[in-house]
């Protein structure tokens, strides 16, 4: 009998064990190659900024492979501090994150006025995206000709005007809105396609009550439409900030940061700093991409602890 | 998919034999270089005449995208480096030096008296006394000037002997009221204006003070520095409006419509002009104006150079290469394909080509000395920010003080006094 109870007693544990590492190992299991990713990808490169940005190093190893750079601690970022480039830089990256939001109005009434059902309504609308699906790159080339001195549309159009033709992209005070305004073209039909598929899930009764209570125009628009496009409206502007802040091919393609820096961005300028052909300053590179970071940080948390709160309130 | 499986196989059993064979009967001298089409077949044949010469040793060429080796080579001379690797003479090997990348080869300068053959190079190819670099081409810098535009505005156009700056300055005014652009640039990439600038400072205080403010010895507001400013703001109001905006090879296009006289540029230009439709009879060479009087004439010859990598797995086959590039006839082949001018002196050039004579007679006659130019002679940092700072003075003239205050802060914290 004793050994009857041992062997029933015995049984569940196994089984319980085996419960339990279901409930608790399998998750980790299932989330190890993200984490696994992730660590590799995104934390460890994060860490490695950090600290590289506390040295000054040239990009070089020398033939026994020993790294080659110096400790210089704060150094680095007390230099940032009297730095103009950097200055220029950073207002530059304010001035693409106000403008770009303009991405969201200007979306939402283009994704409005093409929320309709008339002939050859797909054909408009696939034609308002397609800048979305073209490169960045050949944005900014089509740009670049449509702005270009001499032979440019714009310029002929503003020497047809004024008489006098205006190169933006020669213009120190002109060049980051022109460049601007080539990043919201495409930026402006994601931000469309983004509230076009938001408006099909506007509930049709709500519509249709507020209606019978005499709702229309902008009250329709700012008391019942729009509180149902807000899982929308919260993509696109997390889109639209992270567009905004990371906007480097654009400067690249079209003005290389000129003239004389005047349209570089922060992410341009580590990019001149630590990797282009005349800085190769690994440490300084670094801690532009510290601050970039720190940036992006404010933004990223904002929309964590939002998403956060979404969950839990649920 | 198995017999394509199967022929990969083979295929790759293939090339492994045949390199071993190679590895087996011949020693292997490995070179990584960065050249375009026409120069990529010059190298070829220069291998080729230096393998029928030692048929014991076989060259291996690895030829990079001229974009990509910038960042290429920063890898392979530490991770795989081959025996011999190009690169640029001056300042911009000095990092590869510095951090023991590039080997000392002083002995295959004094083994083969290059110090004489190739005396012009010399101070561009030494670091601290030794040797680092074989320079086998170069290419000059000067004015470029249309003669249609020329006709067009009424102005003589300048003989042999050149113009002198007054009389320079004196057609600009002509150009302009005849509606043309003086001088034209494109200088998107920021390099045409240091072009522009050099030769100012070049004229107005000599190769020294060019050497000097290149390496940080001089200040920016300091009066010799405010001279060359003074002079570049005499050429200002007649530069290209919205150069900043303008890719050099679309200035090319502004200059051979007649629309812009002169061009300040190198000789690998008058190919593009060419392209563009000029010939020999409407396209003119002449050396940059003499703006101070009396001060020895020098002139920008950006050197291209070979250098043996501190990894070298064969470094003595690969000295003998050396050796032969550095050579007199080596050289002349190779520059006569490529259209350039070959450093050695005792080399020769095509007479047929007015630009190539013309750049042979005017280096040669350099007593001055030879500038490699700004971006090669000074820091790389240091050049990007003085680049800014001629680019926006050419936009912004008015911005002077604040240009030259801010080159002299960048000046006191790159070069601590």
């Amino acid at each position: 009998m004793a050994n009857a109870t041992d062997t029933v007693a015995a049984a569940p544990m196994p089984r319980a064990a085996s419960r339990w590492n279901q409930r608790k190992l399998a998750p980790w299991l299932f989330l190890a190659p993200g984490l696994f990713m992730f660590a590799v990808y995104v934390l460890w490169p994060i860490v490695q900024s950090i600290s590289l940005s506390f040295y000054d190093w040239n990009g070089l190893y020398n033939r026994d492979g020993e790294f080659t750079g110096r400790f210089i601690g704060l150094q680095n970022y007390r230099e940032l501090g009297t730095d103009p480039a950097f200055e220029v830089s950073l207002w530059n990256n304010l001035k693409w994150l106000v403008l770009y939001m303009l991405a969201l109005p200007i979306g939402l009434f283009l994704s409005i006025f093409l929320n309709q059902t008339v002939r050859g309504i797909r054909l408009y609308k696939s034609l308002f995206f397609f800048p979305f699906v073209i490169s960045q790159v050949v944005v900014g080339l089509i740009f670049a000709w449509f702005y270009a001195p001499n032979f440019g549309l714009f310029y002929l159009l503003t020497e047809w005007i004024t008489g006098d033709g205006t190169a933006i992209l020669a213009d120190p005070d002109l060049v980051t809105y022109g460049i601007i305004a080539a990043g919201l073209w495409p930026q402006i039909a994601y931000v469309m396609i983004l509230y076009l598929t938001g408006l099909n899930n506007v509930a049709p009764d709500q519509i249709e009550a507020a209606r019978l209570d005499g709702a229309k125009g902008w009250k329709m628009l700012w008391y019942v439409v729009l509180p149902q496009l807000r899982p929308a409206t919260f993509i696109a502007v997390i889109v639209t900030v992270i567009g905004a802040l990371r906007s480097f091919d654009l400067v690249s393609i079209m003005t290389s940061g000129g003239p004389f820096g005047s349209s570089r961005v922060l992410s341009f300028y580590m990019y001149e700093m630590a990797l282009g052909e005349i800085g190769l300053r690994m440490g300084y590179g670094a801690a532009i991409a510290v601050v970039l970071f720190a940036i992006m940080m404010i933004f990223i948390s904002g929309f964590i602890w939002k998403m956060w709160r979404d969950e839990t309130q649920r | 998919m198995v017999h394509k499986k199967a022929g990969a196989l083979a295929l790759a059993a293939a090339l492994m034999l045949s390199t071993s064979a190679f590895a087996q009967d011949k020693r292997v001298v490995t070179w990584n270089a960065d050249y375009d089409p026409i120069p990529l077949a010059a190298t070829e044949a220069l291998i080729a005449d230096f393998e029928a010469a030692n048929p014991e040793i076989d060259v291996q060429l690895t030829n990079f995208d001229h974009e990509g080796y910038k960042n290429a080579i920063r890898n392979f001379l530490t991770a795989d480096p081959p025996d011999l690797a190009n690169w640029y003479a001056a300042n911009r090997m000095r990092p590869f030096v510095e951090a023991g990348l590039f080997a000392d080869i002083s002995d295959v300068w004094a083994n083969n008296g290059l110090t004489e053959s190739l005396a012009s190079s010399v101070l561009s190819s030494t670091i601290d006394g030794k040797q680092y670099a074989i320079p086998y081409t170069y290419y000059q810098w000067g004015i470029y000037y249309n003669r249609d535009a020329y006709a067009a505005a009424g102005v003589t156009p300048p003989g042999p002997e050149g113009v002198s700056w007054a009389d320079f300055l004196a057609n600009c005014e002509k150009f302009k009221a005849a509606g043309i652009d003086c001088v034209t640039t494109g200088s998107v990439a920021k390099w045409p204006v240091a072009g522009i600038f050099d030769y100012l400072s070049l004229r107005t205080n000599g190769y020294q003070f060019h050497a000097d403010l290149a390496g940080g010895k001089i200040s920016w507001t300091s009066p010799e520095a405010r001279a060359v400013f003074a002079e570049f703001g005499k050429l200002q109001p007649f530069v290209t409006e919205n150069h900043a905006a303008i890719d050099w090879q679309d200035a090319a296009a502004i200059f051979t419509q007649g629309k812009a006289a002169h061009y300040v540029m190198g000789n690998f230009a008058v190919g593009v002009f060419k392209e563009g439709g000029m010939t020999n009879d409407n396209l003119g060479f002449m050396v940059f104006p003499e703006i101070t009087p009396g001060i020895a004439r020098a002139e920008e010859a950006p050197t291209d150079t070979v250098h043996l990598t501190s990894g070298a797995q064969n470094p003595d086959d690969a000295k003998l290469l050396l050796a032969y590039i550095a050579s007199a006839e080596a050289q002349t082949k190779w520059n006569a394909a490529v259209g350039q001018l070959p450093t050695n002196s005792g080399s020769t050039v095509d007479a047929a080509d007015p630009f190539l004579s013309a750049g042979f007679a005017s280096l040669s006659s350099a007593t001055g000395g030879i500038a490699q130019f700004w971006d090669r002679d000074a820091d790389a940092e240091y050049a990007s920010l003085g680049m800014d700072g001629f680019q926006q003075f050419l936009v912004q003239p008015e911005e002077l003080e604040a240009i030259l205050e801010r080159l002299e802060q960048a000046r006191l914290r790159l070069f601590p006094q």
